[in-house]
């Protein structure tokens, strides 16, 4: 009995220490929900909400670019997708069959679209066929019975009715590279499918072109599926960006080069404002827009016409006689020569050892300022330039816009070169030649400008010497540009010059006269060696330019302005290896001007 | 009185005798249970609630049925009990039916039987039986403890290579609180746990990938967090999320969206504490505490020879508690998921037969509680 007592008594004695483990062991768990529940609450509340939550970024619709007048150069045009819900359809492959005559889908299409159904959860939307036409979209709403699980989804891509026209101002949109990823933590880039600028304005723009985000915040459940719409915020349009440009006057201007290679830019010259922007031949932009084949890039790549440069701001050209006007009136200005006063021209000039021919051989006889102009006697300039110098000529080329870089919100700009001894010290590290001094005085050696320079520098001649800033963006109230100092009278006897150009007997480009009554222009001449004619290529009998191959020819240039009693258009045209500026450049300029006048733009 | 006492009672005096508080406080816990499940469906009583309650309800049948027998039978019943029940985990380890990717049922048709869950009271019925006829000095004697170390040996060799780690572990410390009641020494058991330290190693290579995976992401989640340690990280979201008071009946995000693993069976606490908080986790705990105060309260209470009894209750008990200290530790975190349910409140039907099942022999008990066991 006692033996048994025993035996009771370490049982009780040790239940009741198990007893208080259990007790103890349920304590330890109320404190753990303490810990999780209360001390960590509000860690584990957003843990779950994040859990639930999940957002989507709303794209804004990208804002346009619009000419002056409002006609709209880039939008978004509303583009049409089919796709299919695989889990609302239980025989895709009937599907397909049924689909494949409607949309043209190819074995390839159908075997990518198994591909895609097979990759994704069930219930993701496969893409069946991108960029429906109106007759697809409406066939598959008429049949919409026949094929459940097929949406139509309604998204936007950015157009470029314009094409090639305005493809060097405006540039594309393209998909967000790595590089653009490092350089913005915008969120709207990690968006799939965004676009973003990838040059010209749409790339300069873009911030204010894109706008602000929307986002969609929607419950989801462990898979990913979209359980209830919680909140939508809508985002901010981007703002529309309004050019100065002229569509008709572009599109004119463009079209005038046919098949040649080469820029043009007209300028308002009251205002700065760009009124056409040319460089041809161009691309079209549209094909960039998802990505550009292999073959079209390759296209372009190798096309010796460089229709991806923007030749009027890239190219950099030497302005042969077009310079003569800035040399001219660094001459009047310096007052080395008198509007009345003359020189000889007898066809060369003598300069130590050098001698110098003017490009008309025979001579020009006594010229002044005027008449040099006029015939674009080449030893009138060397002997002016030498007279002026050449720091005194580099002045008023810096002066009239040469040489400058301006803020038109365009990337790939060339500065162009206006020589001086300064110049050529630190570039070439040796002292400046007189010799030099005369060739520049004829806008050959090392002067270089591009079309934009130079149109900048005629608006300002013509213009009554106010310092333009060309511009590509329009504004209510244009800033009042500065006064120039340049005497007026030294500016008037320029465009007198310009003025018997085209209009005075035996003048440069009287071809080029404008067809319209009571309106007349003033312009230059320019024609640029490439390369020079080799004695070889002599004996091989290769005398004149158009003998060379396309690539050697000479550049053709021509400025003008119109109207001459009051200007309102300048405009500068390049024809690469045009050969002639008043054969080929100066018809191209004149029927610009008047498609200009005739606009009347405003 | 003394012949009095030791009479038998008829049936309605055993109805009354029963204790009617334990039985309410299993009835809050299974309507809490079946409401957890509503919810859990999204405020449906299918496919869960409406079963699992016809499933109590006919544990509670069972439960009444066995309180009101007396107490001699599960001591008549313990050894070949004990013996059937081994024979069925044989017959589950050499062809038992396939499911959650290892072997424990045996289909019955109308239901799956787990042998496992009938050996947790056989082994306990046994255990006390053995105990219960052996004086204190042979248990104290390494002789004594060979037929029982043999006796929970086989069973658990067996479920462990189900393979079905969280049952054998259980049924392993049931047996050790017993060994403990019995009066066998302390040293013995650090004797004992020394030996299973040295063979911690040896037992790892044993183990399954599955199992080597769950004890590690066990130890760290982070390691795993798309694949083993999702279902951890995500319960203590569930968990954490509800604070206080919880987000409210039928508005747990963490469940309803699918973010928790099986969120009616083994991870059903998480579930409930996510829409009703600490506060409704915390009187989860508290009714257990009191479910479980009773059954050492029974255990005290029933006449002082019947020591078979005393221990028969005191297994089931801790049998009992063990499932609601694994279970709410492994989905909080501070064990590793063994797969263990919540009894009364999670789902399946053979954890309720067997735990309504085990607090009828403690009842039967406790009904006779003033007289001895006649063997």
């Amino acid at each position: 009995m006692k033996k048994s007592n025993n035996k009771l008594r370490i049982f009780l004695k040790r239940a009741l220490f198990i007893f208080s483990i259990n007790i103890l062991l349920l304590f330890i768990l109320v404190g753990r929900l303490y810990y999780l529940q209360i001390y960590q609450g509000k860690k584990y509340a957003l843990l779950a909400d994040s859990n639930r939550m999940s957002k989507r970024l709303l794209v804004p619709p990208r804002g346009t670019i619009n000419d002056r007048n409002g006609t709209e150069l880039a939008l978004n045009v509303q583009n049409f997708q089919a796709m299919l819900i695989p889990e609302q359809n239980h025989d895709i492959d009937k599907l397909l069959k049924d689909l494949t005559p409607l949309l043209q889908l190819s074995q390839d299409d159908i075997a990518h679209i198994k591909k895609d159904i097979a990759r994704h959860k069930r219930y993701v939307p496969v893409s069946i066929k991108d960029n429906l036409s109106w007759e697809e979209v409406a066939t598959l709403m008429i049949n919409n019975a026949r094929f459940p699980g097929l949406i139509i989804d309604e998204g936007v891509v950015r157009s470029y009715p314009y094409k090639h026209y305005t493809a060097h101002p405006l540039g594309y949109v393209g998909a967000v590279s790595e590089a653009d990823l490092q350089k913005s933590d915008a969120p709207l880039l990690q968006v799939p499918g965004f676009k973003i600028g990838k040059i010209g304005f749409e790339k300069t723009y873009d911030e204010k072109l894109r706008g602000h985000e929307g986002s969609l915040t929607y419950e989801v459940n462990a898979y990913g599926r979209i359980m209830q719409e919680i909140e939508k915020k809508e985002g901010q349009k981007g703002q529309d960006l309004d050019l100065t440009l002229d569509i008709r006057l572009q599109q004119f201007a463009y079209d005038a080069f046919g098949k040649e290679s080469g820029a043009a830019v007209v300028l308002d010259v009251h205002t700065g404002e760009i009124l056409a922007f040319v460089s041809v031949p161009s691309y079209d932009p549209n094909l960039f827009v998802d990505g550009i084949s292999i073959n079209n890039w390759n296209a372009l790549l190798n096309d010796e016409k460089t229709p991806m440069t923007d030749k009027a701001i890239s190219g950099q050209y030497s302005p042969g006689s077009t310079f003569k006007i800035a040399v001219a009136l660094a001459a009047l200005e310096a007052g080395v020569i008198k509007p009345k006063s003359t020189f000889f021209c007898s066809g060369r000039m003598k300069l130590g050892k050098h001698l110098f021919h003017c490009w008309k051989h025979s001579g020009h006889g006594h010229l002044n300022v005027v008449q040099a102009i006029k015939h674009s006697c080449d030893i009138f300039f060397y002997e002016t330039a030498l007279k002026t110098g050449i720091e005194k000529i580099a002045d008023m080329s810096h002066k009239l816009g040469l040489g400058e870089i301006y803020d038109i919100g365009l990337e790939n700009q060339k500065a162009g070169v206006i020589p001086n001894a300064q110049w050529k010290q630190k570039k070439l590290k040796q002292p400046w030649q007189k010799g030099e001094t005369v060739i520049a005085g004829i806008g050959q050696g090392y002067v270089l400008v591009t079309p934009l320079q130079l149109v900048t520098m005629l608006s300002r001649v013509v213009n009554g010497g106010y310092e333009i800033i060309p511009t590509f963006i329009k504004q209510e109230n244009p800033p009042q540009p500065k006064k120039l100092n340049i005497k007026k009278e030294n500016l008037d006897i320029v465009k007198q010059g310009m003025f018997e150009v085209v209009n005075g007997i035996g003048g440069t480009a009287t071809s080029a006269r404008l067809k319209l009554k009571n309106v007349k222009m003033g312009g230059k001449t320019g024609t640029t060696q490439v390369r020079r004619i080799s004695l070889k290529e002599r004996a091989q009998g290769i005398k004149r330019d158009e003998d060379l191959p396309w690539k050697f020819r000479n550049h053709a240039w021509f400025m003008a302005y119109a109207p001459h009693d009051n200007p309102k258009y300048a405009v500068a045209v390049i024809v690469e290896h045009g050969r002639s500026g008043s054969g080929v450049a100066a018809p191209i300029a004149s029927k610009i001007l008047e498609e200009a006048i005739k606009l009347d733009i405003r | 009185m003394l012949l009095n006492q030791n009479q038998e009672l008829t049936l309605k005096e055993r109805f009354l005798n029963l204790n009617f508080t334990f039985i309410a406080i299993i009835i809050i816990l299974a309507f809490i249970g079946c409401l957890t499940l509503y919810s859990v469906a999204g405020g449906n009583i299918h496919p869960w609630a409406l079963n699992q309650g016809i499933r109590f309800l006919v544990g509670l049948v069972i439960m009444l049925g066995m309180a009101l027998m007396p107490p001699e039978i599960y001591y008549k019943v313990a050894t070949p009990f004990y013996i059937f029940t081994l024979i069925l985990l044989i017959i589950v380890n050499v062809a038992g039916h396939i499911g959650m990717g290892a072997q424990r049922w045996i289909n019955l048709g109308f239901f799956n039987l787990q042998p496992s869950e009938l050996m947790k009271i056989a082994i306990v019925l046994e255990l006390a039986k053995y105990f219960s006829n052996v004086p204190l000095e042979n248990i104290r004697t390494i002789k004594g403890l060979i037929i029982p170390a043999i006796l929970v040996a086989i069973p658990v060799a067996l479920i462990i290579t189900q393979p079905d780690l969280g049952t054998s572990l259980m049924l392993l410390f049931c047996a050790l609180a017993l060994f403990y009641l019995a009066g066998v020494q302390w040293w013995k058991f650090v004797l004992g746990f020394g030996a299973v330290a040295a063979a911690t190693p040896l037992l790892w290579h044993f183990l399954h990938d599955y199992q080597k995976n769950r004890i590690l992401t066990f130890l760290d989640p982070e390691r795993d967090p798309l694949n083993a340690g999702y279902h951890i990280i995500q319960a203590k979201i569930a968990l954490g999320s509800g604070g206080i008071f919880g987000k409210g009946f039928l508005s747990g995000t963490q469940s309803h969206l699918n973010f928790l693993p099986e969120p009616h069976t083994d991870f059903i606490f998480t579930t409930f504490s996510e829409e009703f908080g600490i506060l409704g986790g915390t009187i989860i705990l508290f009714l257990n505490l009191i479910l479980i105060t009773y059954g050492y309260w029974f255990a005290f209470r029933i006449h002082n020879n019947n020591y078979f009894g005393k221990m028969v209750i005191l297994g089931l008990n801790t049998n009992y508690f063990l499932y609601v200290f694994i279970n709410i530790a492994m989905v909080t975190g501070l064990l590793p998921v063994v797969g263990i349910p919540l009894p009364l409140i999670s789902y399946g039907g053979t954890v309720i037969l067997s735990v309504m099942s085990s607090f009828g022999i403690m009842l039967s008990f406790y009904v006779n509680r003033d007289r001895e066991l006649k063997k």
